[in-house]
């Protein structure tokens, strides 16, 4: 991963101090580099994607370089909801209650294209998407993609989680 | 949140049979619940006193979907039922079609759908043993496991394009011959399997640790496994040497010489060493195979399920008509109905196809194992530790796509 | 495949139901719904079919009656299939339960109830298991929308 450097805006652009802008926006290139290489998933398994999940997180495609290797099976404990494999409507209030579980920061990984739009299941009884009840910020195609594939989206979801905002307080806290 | 979420269950469970039980749910989002169960526990304490098991969060819809595609196009959702052991899904579906059509497959066919299957078997049975003993806590084996399941899969995909789930078989044949070098490979593959799982024997095996935790743990008795509806490495680890490839034997395994592992007393410990076994007498199948594989077509020469080749479907009209017969309306499967079952790695895995005579099916009802042993599933996990639930769970092998379909 | 136990079945099981039929290897019979849980004792108690394998149904749309309910066994001695029929009428869709014989009857006639709404006289638990409270409709019938969906969670906008 190479390092951006984000510029700094002129202090009569925002009203602000310039210096605090410079230290803001250090402390976010800092809090998100910590966050981005302590991934704790929630890997929410439920169909044939959990044969790639267990291929990515074991040897030779190990998730561990990534940091994201140790799985928290506790929504409360975790910041990265991977929804691998269908949803079914059955199966969406245990979704949406894990989701509601989990702290801020989090983020929602939907893997495989079951859990991104349904799949080809589309019935009676699959759920036609993750972000049909939960705000999704990764989406990886593929029945089930391929190791290197879901190795990519969290390269993505890092590149991510650097680039965004991360406020100590927020309005919620 | 203002409302509460709604319950897709209700329990069997009004009130606790005593005052100072509790019950406790687990799952359906639980690691050692292989994701979709819901098991309702009544403890007392670390023990537990009864369960209920709730199945049914992976419904997909796999019979209603089948009822709207051509025999062919439905191969995909076949595919997904046992998505650990897929190659033998497909094989089982297509001979329930060629019963239907009277198709014989060739011979190179037939032994290959046979080394396919057993291959097939050899992926379940790791993926079940690797998931299972790091539920218990064995890292290291799980790893180990996983690798040669990853070779595996790098060589599935060299054949059929895909790691996990194949859609290689088709109605009378299947999707393509064996590229160059994949029987080199293959013996290569046996190769670092037997170092790998030798290490995993020797970690595993005589470990003070699973045995105490594996031993006497989830006893089904024989009497209660039949009126269950218990069959394959289950059935077998009670002491009945009970295997379809045996007894009604299919494909090419009346030709092969091979043995039925059984265990002792039902538990869990047997149902490791049973697949362990297993595992080893797929090998010594596949070798046998290897040297009996014939030369030949891989596709029956039937115009009414076959696919014309390329070139002649670009240069004649028969061909395109035929081709195009075959995409758009599918194959024209006589009136009647078939049960077709096949030996899968949890026990017998049977379709029961109903046909009116048109190009697509009018029922596909796939008899999944894993649905019919989670009905006895109380009666490995009553009276045990709430720990042992985890590994009798992973012995019996429940897989979502096939218990919920 | 004949077997011998075949003749066996087909002079001394059913015989008022009529003649069986050999469907690729297995022996099918049609039976009346009374007929079905005598039938099935037999089956189990003096021929040996210790496996209840399967129960499923057919919706044949348009014709009288119009749920087929079919019962497949297994026998590992004799090491043979036996395939049950019996047809139910869409007023009053109930068959008798084979729980009383077969343990795994529990959930296999509550996913032929959830499926296609068969009643089965004397399973006292026939709560949804493939589908989920709440949901309305037996969608494998052929008058049942694949694509009607009852969500639980309501979706975001």
């Amino acid at each position: 991963m190479y390092a951006r450097t984000i510029p700094i805006v002129p202090a009569a652009h925002t009203g602000k101090d310039a210096s605090f802008e410079y230290l803001t926006t250090r402390k976010d290139e800092l809090i998100g580099w910590a966050r981005k290489f302590s991934i704790f998933p929630y890997p929410f398994v439920t169909a044939c994607c959990a044969m790639e999940f267990m291929a990515v997180s074991a040897s030779p495609y190990d998730t561990d370089r990534f940091g994201a290797a140790l799985p928290r099976f506790s929504p409360r404990q975790a910041d990265l909801l991977m929804v691998v494999g269908t949803v079914t409507h059955k199966q969406a209030p245990i979704l949406l209650k894990v989701y509601e579980q989990m702290c801020e920061p989090k983020w929602v990984m939907a893997f495989g294209v079951c859990a991104s739009s349904g799949g080809f299941y589309q019935n009676y009884a699959a759920l036609p998407g993750i972000d049909k009840i939960v705000p999704v910020d990764v989406y990886i195609p593929g029945c089930p993609p391929r190791p290197e594939m879901v190795i990519d989206g969290i390269m993505q979801l890092q590149d991510k989680i650097a680039r965004s905002s991360h406020p100590i307080i927020t309005k919620t806290f | 949140m203002d409302t509460p979420l709604p319950n897709p269950v209700r329990s069997i469970f009004e009130k606790s049979l005593r005052d100072d039980s509790v019950i406790v749910n687990i799952g359906p989002s639980h690691p050692a619940t292989h994701g979709t169960v819901q098991i309702i526990a009544e403890l007392d304490g670390e023990r537990v006193l009864r369960t209920d098991v709730h199945c049914g969060y992976l419904h997909r819809g796999f019979e209603k979907e089948c009822e709207d595609h051509t025999w062919h196009n439905l191969i995909p959702y076949v595919d997904r039922l046992n998505y650990v052991s897929a190659l033998i899904n497909d094989f089982a579906y297509c001979d329930g079609v060629e019963q239907l059509m009277g198709i014989q497959i060739t011979p190179r066919c037939r032994y290959l759908r046979t080394l396919l299957s057993e291959y097939s078997r050899l992926v379940d049975h790791l993926t079940c043993l690797a998931a299972g003993l790091m539920e218990l806590g064995a890292m290291t084996a799980f790893l180990y496991l996983v690798m040669i399941r990853d070779y595996m899969y790098e060589h599935l995909a060299a054949l059929t394009g895909a790691r996990v789930t194949y859609t290689y078989g088709r109605i009378g044949g299947l999707a393509r011959d064996l590229p160059e070098g994949w029987l080199t490979r293959l013996e290569e593959i046996f190769v670092q399997y037997e170092d790998f799982v030798a290490r995993v024997h020797a970690l595993v095996d005589r470990n003070r640790i699973f045995i105490d935790r594996m031993r006497d743990v989830g006893v089904i008795s024989t009497a209660d496994a039949l009126s269950y509806g218990y069959t394959g490495v289950i059935l077998r680890s009670t002491g009945v040497p009970r295997d379809l490839r045996k007894d009604t034997p299919y494909l090419a395994y009346s030709e092969l010489d091979f043995d039925v592992p059984v265990g002792i007393k039902g538990d869990n410990y047997d149902r490791y060493f049973v697949r362990m076994r297993e595992m080893d007498e797929s090998i010594y199948m596949m070798r046998q195979l290897m040297d009996m594989l014939p030369d030949g077509p891989i596709n029956v020469d039937d115009r009414r399920c076959s696919f014309p080749d390329k070139p002649l479907v670009y240069s004649e009209i028969e061909s395109l008509i035929n081709h195009f017969k075959l995409v758009m309306d599918g194959p024209n499967v006589p009136a009647g109905e078939a049960y077709s079952a096949h030996e899968s790695p949890n026990g017998e895995l049977g379709f029961y196809l109903v046909s009116t005579g048109s190009g697509t099916p009018y029922k596909v009802h796939c008899r999944a194992p894993s649905f019919v042993h989670m009905g006895g599933a109380h009666l490995m996990l009553n009276g045990y530790q709430l720990a042992d639930i985890v590994p009798t769970f992973g012995s019996i092998n429940m897989i979502g796509g096939e218990c919920d379909r | 495949m004949t077997s011998p136990l075949f003749e066996t079945l087909q002079q001394e099981l059913v015989p008022a139901a009529g003649p069986a039929t050999l469907s690729h290897g297995i022996l099918v019979f049609v039976l009346e719904p009374t007929e079905l849980l005598p039938a099935v004792q037999r089956l189990q108690r003096e021929f040996a079919f210790d496996i209840f394998l399967d129960v499923t149904a057919v919706d044949w749309i348009g014709q009288l009656p119009r749920f087929e309910v079919v019962y497949h066994f297994y026998s590992t001695m004799h090491r043979v299939r036996v395939r049950l029929k019996t047809r139910v009428g869409e007023a009053d869709p109930g068959v008798d339960s084979l729980v009383p014989l077969y343990g795994s009857a529990a959930f296999m006639e509550r996913e032929c109830h959830d499926m296609y709404g068969i009643r089965f006289r004397g399973n006292d638990d026939l709560r949804p298991i493939l589908l989920y409270e709440g949901f309305v409709g037996h969608p494998l019938r052929k008058d049942y929308p694949k694509q009607q969906e009852q969500p639980l969670v309501p979706y975001r906008s």
